[in-house]
């Protein structure tokens, strides 16, 4: 199976979705004639041209409005943000019309339309660039969030979003987009709302999404080896729709839960999944459920600090040693 | 009385007999409409907020008069009037009110969310000038489908500062779509005047200029003034694909909403009046049409008495609809769901329990 970028894997989404169904069109700033600031979407604007690939001025509120508008009539936006930070000036478009639109119609009216772009940190570029907000987002009913770990799953996610007809709010990291990983060149989907176990074990269970299923890998290896502790890694891949058994299924075998996230702790998306576990799996559990967010201050700049406001693999271990 | 300089327009001057009676009738279940609603509303029928659209019937009902299969409307929450107006029923937009299941949004939406997609009508919008970058939206899928038609995006004079309505008209015209703005100004945004409230040169729709898109003021107690000054913005839209802001002169009798505890404060009972008596749309179309002998007195009230009857009526099937039933709450979230398609069935979407 050849080796891909994260980054190539959309692109090899957006591409093949393009090239199927012509309602759907890419848009977003410097998407076409720049190819994208993290040229995600490079090639596109050669290959498909002005009316499928189209950039917009720097005006999220508008072009996401935009969008949404454009989806009730059967148009199939996909639109690039820059960074999830820059939604927090169109949240109006993102919350009141894509999340509400569909039942204030009384479901007369969806919205196919997905929203992409990078939402992490750890990158030194201060808080503004830096939001992770797919807990703010998943906690609208109305709208669906998928925040995929590998490149394998990016494409086949990426692919099923486009496909689905509510919004869908699609979540990357830049730290990602230059690791590769093996992609089949057979066409695949994933659907949303299925996670996935990323490595078996049988002591404790690691939950995560996004790069935080990364560094819990590299933390499952390092207790195999160092405490022989056998860590089974679940990646949520989406966090609404949720598939609650995976999550469920695991902690029922390992009788021990840790939670990571790059999201901010308080509400955030390993607060809903403890909550889970506390009301399913009470009995089944031999300690308490533990989370392990992003420190919880705005994404500081200074570029060695900012490494330790992230989960590591090293927090991971010490957390699971606590309980292990 | 003024007689309209633009009765011989040529879109009005192909005006049947009937075709402008039929525009008054409209404008008579517009405003018994609201009357019947307004009441309901005094009896505790409904709750929440409700924005009455008396005073400005013309507007809805002489622009959207002009309308064609690809011209699409989409207002904001003071939206009763363009939904009668697109001519969907006052059963289902009187039920909606009441929170009744047999509603256009199944008792889900409430007044400002009134919705008719197979009307080409896409709301109802709560958030002020929310609807202006939609509306857009609804231009841009008519030009990608290679369709010729127009968007007719209706605001309040208040949405006119609101960030997302520059965004729009900047996106309207670097992409040449075929939206038009139309800029309902009754004079109030809530409580403040518009001297109080914005900072402009000429108008509010001379703004446009800045964006290099065409405008123009109309005076809405004419019908005739309103049909034509907004045919020659859908013939831009049509034929051009251009964009269009404007500006039509109206005015409110009632509160921002029935809520606004200041709506003879800010300004004055003699205001009102005098907008009642002197500047009435309904008055105004109703002596243009006497005196060019296509009504009577009598029928003029007689179409008044029957728009009241069918209002009425509506409240009573309101009153005697089911409401929603419990499990009501948790559809029309998800399309997928509603559907049972695999996406839809796979994963947890509701967190309950």
């Amino acid at each position: 199976m050849p080796l891909i970028t994260y980054r190539k894997a959309l692109n090899d989404a957006l591409a093949e979705e393009l090239t199927r169904d012509d309602n759907v069109v890419v848009m977003g700033e410097e998407v076409a004639e720049y190819n994208g600031a993290y040229k995600v979407t490079e090639g596109l604007w050669a290959r498909f041209g002005d009316r499928r690939v189209v950039d917009t001025p720097i005006s999220e509120a508008g072009f996401i409005g935009m969008g949404i508008g454009a989806s009730m009539l059967g148009v199939r936006p996909v639109i690039e943000l820059m960074f999830w930070s820059f939604a927090y000036v169109a949240f109006d478009q993102i919350v009141n019309n894509a999340g509400c639109i569909r039942y204030m119609s009384g479901g007369l009216i969806n919205c196919p339309i997905v929203i992409r772009g990078p939402a992490n940190g750890g990158t030194n570029v201060g808080a503004t660039h830096s939001h992770t907000p797919e807990n703010f987002l998943a906690n609208v009913p109305g709208l669906k969030v998928v925040c995929p770990a590998t490149a394998y799953d990016a494409k086949g996610l990426l692919k099923s979003a486009i496909r689905d007809n509510d919004p869908v709010m699609f979540m990357e990291n830049t730290l990602l987009y230059g690791e590769q990983w093996e992609v089949p060149e057979e066409e695949y989907l994933i659907p949303l709302g299925s996670a996935d176990v990323k490595r078996a074990g049988s002591d404790v269970t690691l939950i995560a999404h996004g790069r935080a299923v990364i560094t819990c890998l590299q933390a499952a290896e390092h207790l195999e080896e160092e405490h022989n502790i056998k860590a089974e890694v679940v990646d949520l891949r989406s966090i609404r729709p949720l598939d609650e058994e995976t999550i469920l299924q695991s902690v029922r075998k390992t009788h021990r839960a840790v939670v990571v996230e790059e999201n901010k702790p308080f509400c955030g998306i390993a607060s809903q999944i403890a909550a889970l576990l506390g009301e399913k799996a009470f009995d089944d559990l031999d300690a308490p459920v533990q989370r392990l967010s992003s420190l919880d201050a705005p994404a500081i700049y200074s570029p060695p600090l900012e490494k330790i406001q992230l989960p590591t693999p090293q927090k991971v271990v010490q957390k699971v040693l606590s309980i292990c | 009385m003024q007689t309209s300089s633009y009765a011989d327009a040529e879109i009005n001057r192909s005006l049947s007999a009937e075709q402008k009676i039929h525009f008054l009738k409209e404008m008579y279940r517009i405003r018994r409409f609201e009357q019947v609603a307004l009441k309901a509303y005094n009896l505790g029928k409904m709750g929440g907020f409700l924005h009455l659209y008396t005073g400005q019937e013309a507007v809805a009902v002489g622009t959207i008069s002009l309308t064609g299969p690809n011209d699409h409307i989409i207002t904001a929450y003071r939206d009763h009037g363009h939904a009668l107006a697109v001519g969907m029923s006052m059963e289902e937009c009187m039920a909606e009110l009441f929170g009744k299941a047999t509603g256009c949004s199944k008792g889900k939406g409430g007044s400002m969310h009134f919705f008719a997609p197979s009307r080409n009508y896409w709301g109802g919008h709560g958030i002020v000038a929310g609807q202006t970058p939609l509306g857009l939206g609804l231009a841009y899928g008519l030009k990608y489908k290679g369709l010729k038609g127009s968007a007719l995006c209706y605001l309040g004079d208040g949405a006119v500062n609101q960030g997302v309505y520059h965004e729009s008209l900047n996106l309207a015209a670097l992409q040449q779509l075929p939206v038009i703005y139309i800029i309902e100004n009754n004079g109030y945004s809530m409580g403040t005047s518009l001297s109080r409230s914005s900072s402009f040169k000429e108008s509010l729709a001379a703004r446009a200029e800045g964006y290099n898109i065409a405008w123009d003021e109309v005076d809405g107690e004419d019908l005739y003034e309103i049909r034509a000054k907004t045919q020659i913005a859908i013939d831009r839209a049509h034929q051009e694909s251009l964009p269009t802001v404007l500006e039509i002169q109206t005015y409110r009798y009632y509160g921002h909403s029935v809520a606004d505890a200041n709506a003879k404060k800010y300004r004055t009972p003699e205001e009102i009046e005098r907008y009642k008596t002197e500047h009435d749309p309904l008055l105004i179309w109703s002596r243009h049409l006497i005196a060019e002998g296509v009504l009577t007195e009598e029928e003029a009230t007689r179409f008044d008495k029957e728009a009241k009857a069918e209002a009425d009526h509506s409240a009573q099937f309101a009153q005697e609809s089911p409401f929603p039933s419990e499990a009501e709450i948790f559809s029309d979230v998800y399309y997928e769901v509603d559907h049972q398609t695999e996406s839809g069935r796979r994963g947890r979407h509701f967190f309950n329990d």
